[in-house]
């Protein structure tokens, strides 16, 4: 049984990312169909770097959530820790470019700290991680609308760049994200916290008697998830040029969640990578554009992503299934969310 | 003494906590301000807390049978905006359009249910597809903004009651709709679908091994859901009048009302009596921010940290080992 995963799962993961990034290539080739047939051209540079721009954002949440969900845990209370995170930035740089340096290590510092007792509640108290992410965010969101009424803080124009500026037609925040992407494959493949954490996600009492400091593993998982959420924040006052507390009113937890199935990583944990996250998020920002250049109303957008998840998830639990009927065991899946 | 101490089990066991926070919760309210138990005040107070009470009951089903319901925030909305958009102002309509709102809420509870037990997708993903789904949908039907309005019968349900009684002045149909449909749950949960559906959340194998029809009881328990967000709907769309937004972030808060109420999220654990006093105390717990005169903005951290520690105390209640002593296997199996 050993042999057989070792020997099958490398393959195993190969397969489900390179259909992800299929998924991905048909979804350009309809759009640009689609959008052709409406008289534009969807790789023209302005819809290339909208959609790009659009990755950026969503990326940084997903890759963290990737994490978390990896480790059959979540965190719901990423679109607060980035608003905060953005109120942070702006408020203490104050138009001073000397104080971007406090300000960036301030901010990974707090969203590290929200991050911690997220993963304290989950392991130590024992909160279902639902609902001890969803506390955290309230908490956070009784915060920020008591202490900000609007927005606060100035953000330097040198420091704005990191949210305008492009290389040709690939913008800066594209870049670093895709870098951390870069990072996270590299985590997750190559240290010994990054297999931990798909042992975790996998079957926790089994890793735990493996000799895995499972509560480690799963605190790590929930502090980086929360510092992707800070860099995020850093890129909305970026974009902002100030802090913005209402920036949590765009669900972003949500649409990072949809990301990260969309690519492919189990809910239930244990199984998918950032790379099928990256995937999932581009989908995502393509549908966007497509619907943004054809002028679909707003509000289909909402009714079409609905059912697009629905569907890539209906398409992977197909795959599951075909392989949970091949290799019978004692699954114990409908047991924790 | 061991009646006592059988007592004492009782009330610390995650199940019997939301009752003393409950009381808790009442007699901070009490304190504020003496007369909340007056009759009118007290009714007032049911008939604002019944459409939650309502949803925590169906959401229940759900989450006792090991999954989510996110949708239902937006499918409250939805029924409520539909609800206005067909009656447009019209009395003769009122009853077929509240069939109307009860088959859209059963066809929403089967998608939920079909998607998630036929095609085995998760029930967090699929109801969070359904909540894009109606938010989006209900929004394009109606071009942003919902129109037309309500009937006055219609009305009645969520605001109006038996008028005239002494003391307690009005008892709203919406209590009385609250107790009716909270005793059919009751009962519901001891009937041989409500054991099948307890199983079905605790041991999803154990229970389709032994004969039951696991898939069933959930696609029935996200019927019931939707039914019971058509309710709240009706009584909340009645109380409050129209739009689009009434829906928003109730997810959530029925959520928290159930894992308050010592219902375990993955199921098999809980019971639905306590998952509607959770739904009572966060009603409750409003009143008394209210009383206190905190800022509205500050009531989200409240709510936050109370439902941590909430869980977190029935958590530590579950794996804590029982004591030797044969009164405490009580603990052990919450009702």
């Amino acid at each position: 049984m050993t042999l057989l995963s070792t020997r099958s799962a490398p393959k195993r993961t190969l397969s489900t990312t390179a259909l992800i990034y299929i998924a991905l290539a048909g979804v350009l080739v309809l759009g640009a169909v689609a959008v052709a047939i409406d008289g534009g051209n969807l790789f023209a540079t302005a819809n290339l770097v909208d959609m790009l721009t659009r990755t950026s954002l969503t990326g940084f949440l997903a890759i963290g959530m990737t994490l978390v969900i990896l480790c059959r845990s979540l965190d719901l209370s990423v679109g607060y820790v980035a608003a905060l995170s953005s109120l942070v930035a702006a408020t203490t740089m104050d138009g001073q470019v000397a104080n971007i340096p406090t300000a960036i290590a301030l901010v990974l510092l707090v969203s590290g700290l929200i991050g911690a007792a997220n993963g304290a509640f989950v392991t130590l108290l024992g909160v279902n991680p639902f609902i001890a992410t969803l506390g955290t965010g309230l908490i956070l969101k009784g915060y920020l609308d008591t202490q900000y009424k609007g927005p606060a803080g100035d953000v330097p124009a040198v420091f704005q760049q990191f949210g305008y500026t492009r290389v040709a037609f690939i913008p800066v925040s594209t870049l670093v994200m895709l870098a951390v992407a870069a990072a996270a494959i590299w985590f997750l493949r190559s240290t010994r916290t990054g297999h931990h954490m798909y042992a975790v996600g996998g079957e926790i009492d089994v890793a735990r008697m493996s000799g895995i400091r499972t509560k480690r593993v799963l605190v790590a998982a929930h502090v980086l998830c929360a510092m992707c959420a800070g860099v995020a924040g850093l890129l909305l006052a970026a974009r902002f040029g100030t802090g913005s507390a209402e920036a949590y009113t765009n669900l972003y937890e949500l649409d990072a969640i949809a990301a990260v199935v969309l690519g492919g990583t189990l809910l239930l944990g244990g199984r998918g990578g950032v790379a099928g996250t990256v995937a999932g998020v581009a989908i995502l920002a393509v549908l966007d554009t497509v619907f943004n250049v054809m002028q679909i109303d707003p509000f289909a957008k909402d009714v079409l992503r609905g059912a697009v998840i629905i569907t890539a998830v209906a398409i992977y639990a197909r795959r599951q299934l075909d392989r949970t009927a091949r290799r019978p065991r004692f699954a114990l899946e409908g047991r924790l969310r | 003494m061991t009646r006592f101490r059988d007592l004492f089990a009782k009330a610390t066991n995650p199940t019997g906590t939301v009752f003393i926070l409950l009381v808790l919760i009442l007699a901070g309210v009490f304190v504020m301000n003496p007369g909340f138990f007056e009759g009118p005040s007290l009714m007032a107070f049911l008939k604002q807390a019944a459409p939650l009470v309502i949803l925590a009951a169906g959401q229940y089903f759900v989450i006792v049978s090991g999954n989510f319901d996110l949708s239902v925030g937006a499918l409250v909305g939805a029924q409520v905006v539909i609800a206005a958009r067909l009656i447009d102002g019209e009395e003769s309509r009122t009853l077929p359009v509240i069939l109307v709102m009860i088959a859209f809420g059963i066809a929403v509870g089967l998608v939920n249910g079909l998607i998630t037990t036929v095609l085995k997708v998760q029930s967090f993903i699929t109801t969070l597809g359904m909540l894009l789904v109606l938010y989006g949908a209900i929004r394009l039907w109606t071009g942003g903004a919902p129109t037309g309005s309500l009937s006055e019968a219609f009305r009645t349900a969520g605001r109006f009651g038996i008028e005239d009684v002494p003391v307690l002045g009005q008892i709203p149909w919406a209590l009385l709709i609250m107790i009716g449909l909270g005793a059919g749950a009751v009962v519901l949960m001891r009937t041989r679908f409500g054991r099948i559906l307890m199983a079905s959340g605790d041991n999803e194998r154990a229970a389709s091994l032994s004969g039951a029809r696991v898939d069933a009881a959930r696609t029935t328990a996200f019927v019931l859901s939707g039914l019971s967000a058509t309710v709240a709907g009706i009584l909340i769309g009645g109380y409050a009048g129209v739009s689009a937004q009434v829906g928003d972030g109730l997810e959530f808060t029925v959520i928290t009302a159930v894992v308050l109420g010592g219902v375990v999220l993955g199921g098999g654990r809980g019971s639905v009596l306590a998952a509607m006093a959770g739904a009572l105390t966060i009603e409750a717990l409003f009143t008394l921010f209210n009383q206190m005169a905190l800022p509205a903005t500050l009531r989200p951290t409240v709510q936050g940290a109370i439902i941590i520690a909430a869980v977190a105390y029935a958590a530590r209640q579950r794996t804590r080992p029982a004591p030797a002593t044969p009164t405490a296997t009580a603990t052990a199996t919450p009702s």
